[in-house]
């Protein structure tokens, strides 16, 4: 049984008009499986200029560079794509720069592809090395309210922080669905 | 004649109005204060990589402002996926022009991939840029500035200089200092309060 344990709420909705209330104004993404629904009602959205990009670490440029020009950042990406941004974080944190970052877990709950594993067991530690705050949002009802307060304490501390969704929320990947698809 | 880079950058700032500048890290950063230090340049001291995006993430934030990343080829190459990000988006009112002296010049002056012809300008052209033009004169940086006040872009430039050592010319540091500066330069005192 692969299916979400929770599935009580639409989380992709709700979390995009948390995003709209705030008054973000840009979102930077790569594309990514568990953000898709996301991904496509902020491309929706024309409040929101989204941005696709070729890795990660290219949002957290983006992110500083729209945040001098007095615009909100959020950022959409997989686990692993924290592994790509992890350099850059330190002008993040060395001029204060708020971002909200949003990543959809993988390599950590029922994770069957091994190379997923490393990188999404230490994707907590290493936004906490590089002083980035740290939200883990385990049931899908948690999504919205998680990106809110990551979202407020960003913007209102002037630093990055981060919300975790686990697999338990997004479903957990296989080979065999995504054929039978 | 060797263009100097030092010139390249003073020329492409004078009188530079409303520009909002980022400013790649090393060289580029020193070559931009050596023109004259202005709260509106933002001075890059790591990241390495980053520019082009910050001044994409500028562009879209700032759509009535002209923005100019001024870089070296080392930073470019080290965030090439961003000419391909800043080719799908095109900000008409961005300009990314690479300071290539074929060297990473903070490290010891090694080599560059430029020095082995890789060709940035036609990776713009390649990548959707409006523009992307190979510099040796200066008669290309005064159309440079054409096209950075007027022109509808995004525009790239890579510009070939010297390889020369020249003195190092200092901005601030203190990245919360440059952040804040710039902030209310473009935004006014309630910058401070958003």
């Amino acid at each position: 049984m692969n299916a979400p344990v929770a599935t009580d709420i639409d989380w992709p909705l709700a979390t995009h008009q948390v995003l709209a209330r705030l008054g973000f104004g840009v979102v930077g993404y790569v594309p990514d499986a568990g953000h898709k629904r996301l991904i496509e009602l902020c491309q929706a959205d024309a409040r929101m200029r989204s941005v696709v990009m070729t890795t990660e670490e290219e949002g957290i440029g983006l992110a500083a560079g729209a945040w001098l020009g007095g615009a909100k950042c959020a950022l959409l990406m997989q686990s692993s794509g924290v592994g790509n941004i992890v350099n850059a974080l330190g002008m993040v944190h060395e001029c204060r720069i708020p971002v909200l970052i949003v990543v959809t877990m993988r390599g950590e709950y029922g994770e069957f592809n091994p190379w997923q594993v490393p990188m999404g067991q230490a994707t907590a530690e290493v936004l906490r090395a590089m002083g980035v705050a740290v939200q883990q949002a385990n049931a899908a009802a948690e999504v919205p309210a998680h990106v809110d307060a990551a979202a407020r304490l960003a913007f209102g501390g002037y630093c990055a922080a981060a919300v975790l969704i686990s697999q338990r929320v997004i479903g957990i990947k296989s080979f065999q669905e995504q054929a039978e698809q | 004649m060797t263009l100097l880079r030092r010139d390249v950058v003073k020329a492409l700032l004078a009188e530079r109005g409303e520009l909002l500048v980022v400013a790649g890290l090393g060289s580029t950063a020193w070559d931009c204060t050596a023109a004259g230090d202005s709260p509106l340049t933002f001075p890059m001291w790591g990241a390495m990589g980053c520019a082009a995006m910050m001044g994409l993430g500028l562009a879209l934030a700032q759509p009535r402002r002209r923005v100019l990343v001024l870089t070296g080829d080392g930073e470019m190459l080290m965030g090439l996926g961003s000419l391909a990000t800043i080719g799908v988006q095109k900000p008409q009112n961005l300009m990314v022009a690479v300071i290539d002296n074929e060297r990473y010049g903070e490290t010891g002056m090694q080599a560059t991939h430029t020095a082995h012809g890789v060709n940035l300008a036609a990776m713009a052209r390649a990548a959707g840029f409006a523009s992307g033009v190979l510099v040796r004169d200066m008669a290309g940086v005064a159309a440079l500035r054409h096209s950075l006040q007027q022109g509808a872009g995004p525009h790239f430039a890579q510009i070939k200089v010297a390889a020369e050592k020249v003195p190092l010319v200092l901005p601030p540091r203190d990245g919360a200092l440059l952040k804040n500066r710039f902030r209310q330069a473009l935004l006014g005192a309630s910058a401070a309060l958003q």
